[in-house]
């Protein structure tokens, strides 16, 4: 991790239907972090990683990546929109081979070639046997991971993970968080990551953020985030008491 | 009607050329009116079952309606566009057909198919799970390549589309009675043949087109089960 800002956040609101679901006053992102955002269902964390991977557009307010600076009415440039990619809680894949779904984005790219990236990719994720089952015939675990060697093999800026293990057992659990921190490690990815499971936060993060009711209430190192908590929310959120 | 039957066969194996020719026109005008309706119904199914927009109601409410139209009547409402008073036909564009040619059939059918072709099009890109089109966004894609591979995964409700418009203008007579004429080796196909080889008590020659006309039908509906059987496997 270093001090390099790749997105920083000013003022952004999301407003669905006149419900502001979001309004985050400031958050800087640092390339090569890994920063586990927690937070009760329906505080927001959703909408803000839609938000950094440009599938949808604030409201309001200027969300900065690499320099470029993103305001209402702006359009992302491709290029840039294509250096992040998403790993959503439930997979969802294509109606193709393993191969041809991990495949895709490099297709999308225009990059034809790539078998054996894909291969090595779909080996390093344990799946390197299963390349050419449908991918809809094999189990939640491994959907997770076809989804995450997706995304691996694309070798994003930024990675986006929202909830990617809410659903599955420890054994698959375990991989995808080694995983995970393998892409953090080998090639400096910065990952963003979404969960409930406060006890995965504190196994991966460099960072902390703790989102109630589409607001920040605070971010701050790992350690510090959980043991000498700044806002009294955030220590009954890490005691496990309700903070709504 | 044993009889005919038998020398219907007989007909059909020793390929009667007045019944070669009525068949291969049938075969023309319903596979040009399906090409047609393909290239204007699949891209129309596609853009109603992608996104919304003003107005995006009344158009399906429009394609609803086009899909229970009566062939009789959109063949009185081409006559009427096409015949010489008509504002259609008073232009005397080389594009525009005039009446009792295969041209006019191939527009009566264009005009019956492809609401069918829209609408069931539109019903298979709806029936792709909607969470795709944001995951293909978040990989890279752009607009355009999202709704190309949205309408590869809906590729069986698509091809079923297809084949279910062949199915309506393949045994329609009203629409190509009317525009057509049923002119000898001009406008003759399988539906008004049949018609009229019934009226003038030929009943060999109509069995034998009957025949034709029930082995289309069967094996266009026979592969659209093969297609919708082998999309639920999946």
């Amino acid at each position: 991790m270093n001090n390099e800002v790749i997105y920083r956040l000013s003022g952004v609101v999301k407003v669905y239907q006149d419900r502001r679901v979001l309004d985050i006053e400031s958050l800087d992102i640092y390339r090569g972090e890994i920063l586990v955002l927690v937070g009760p269902s329906g505080a927001g964390k959703s909408t803000l990683l839609r938000l950094l991977n440009f599938v949808e557009l604030p409201t309001a307010g200027c969300i900065s990546f690499l320099d470029y600076e993103w305001r209402e009415g702006r359009a992302v440039p491709l290029p840039l929109r294509r250096r992040v990619t998403t790993v959503f809680q439930q997979p969802v894949l294509l109606d193709r081979s393993v191969e041809a779904n991990v495949h895709y984005g490099l297709r999308l790219r225009g990059q034809l070639d790539g078998k054996k990236h894909v291969q090595d990719v779909l080996s390093r994720v344990g799946l390197g046997e299963l390349a050419t089952r449908r991918a809809r015939t094999l189990s939640g675990g491994e959907l997770q991971r076809v989804s995450l060697a997706r995304a691996m093999v694309l070798q994003p800026d930024v990675l986006l993970l929202d909830e990617p293990t809410a659903n599955l057992d420890p054994y698959n659990v375990g991989l995808i968080e080694e995983i995970v921190q393998a892409i953090n490690r080998e090639h400096g990815t910065t990952i963003v990551l979404v969960t409930h499971n406060i006890f995965q936060a504190r196994r991966l993060a460099h960072r902390v953020g703790l989102l109630l009711d589409g607001h920040l209430i605070e971010t701050d190192e790992r350690e510090r985030f959980f043991e000498q908590p700044r806002d009294a929310r955030t220590a009954a959120f890490v005691r496990g008491e309700m903070v709504y | 009607m044993v009889r005919g039957l038998s020398k219907a066969i007989q007909l059909i194996v020793q390929g009667d050329s007045a019944l070669f020719e009525i068949v291969t026109l049938s075969l023309y005008v319903s596979g040009m009116a399906l090409l047609f309706s393909t290239l204007i119904g699949i891209p129309l199914g596609t853009l109603l079952g992608l996104n919304r927009f003003l107005g995006r109601k009344l158009v399906v409410a429009l394609l609803y309606t086009g899909m229970g139209l009566p062939p009789v009547v959109v063949g009185l409402v081409v006559y009427l566009l096409l015949s010489r008073n008509g504002p259609l036909g008073q232009l005397n564009w080389p594009l525009i057909p005039e009446l009792f040619t295969p041209g006019a059939m191939i527009v009566a059918q264009t005009v019956i198919s492809f609401p069918l072709v829209a609408g069931l099009t539109m019903a298979a890109v709806m029936g792709v799970d909607p969470r795709l089109r944001q995951q293909l966004i978040a990989l890279g894609a752009t607009p355009w390549q999202a709704a190309w591979t949205i309408l590869v995964e809906a590729r069986t409700g698509v091809f079923v589309s297809v084949i279910a418009g062949f199915g309506s203008i393949i045994s329609e007579v009203g629409a190509v009675m009317l525009v057509g004429g049923n002119i000898e080796g001009r406008t003759r196909v399988l539906t008004t043949a049949i018609l009229l080889e019934t009226r003038k008590g030929s009943f060999d020659m109509a069995i034998a087109l009957a025949l034709i006309l029930l082995g289309l039908s069967f094996l266009s509906n026979f592969a659209m089960l093969c297609l919708q059987g082998g999309g639920s496997r999946e």
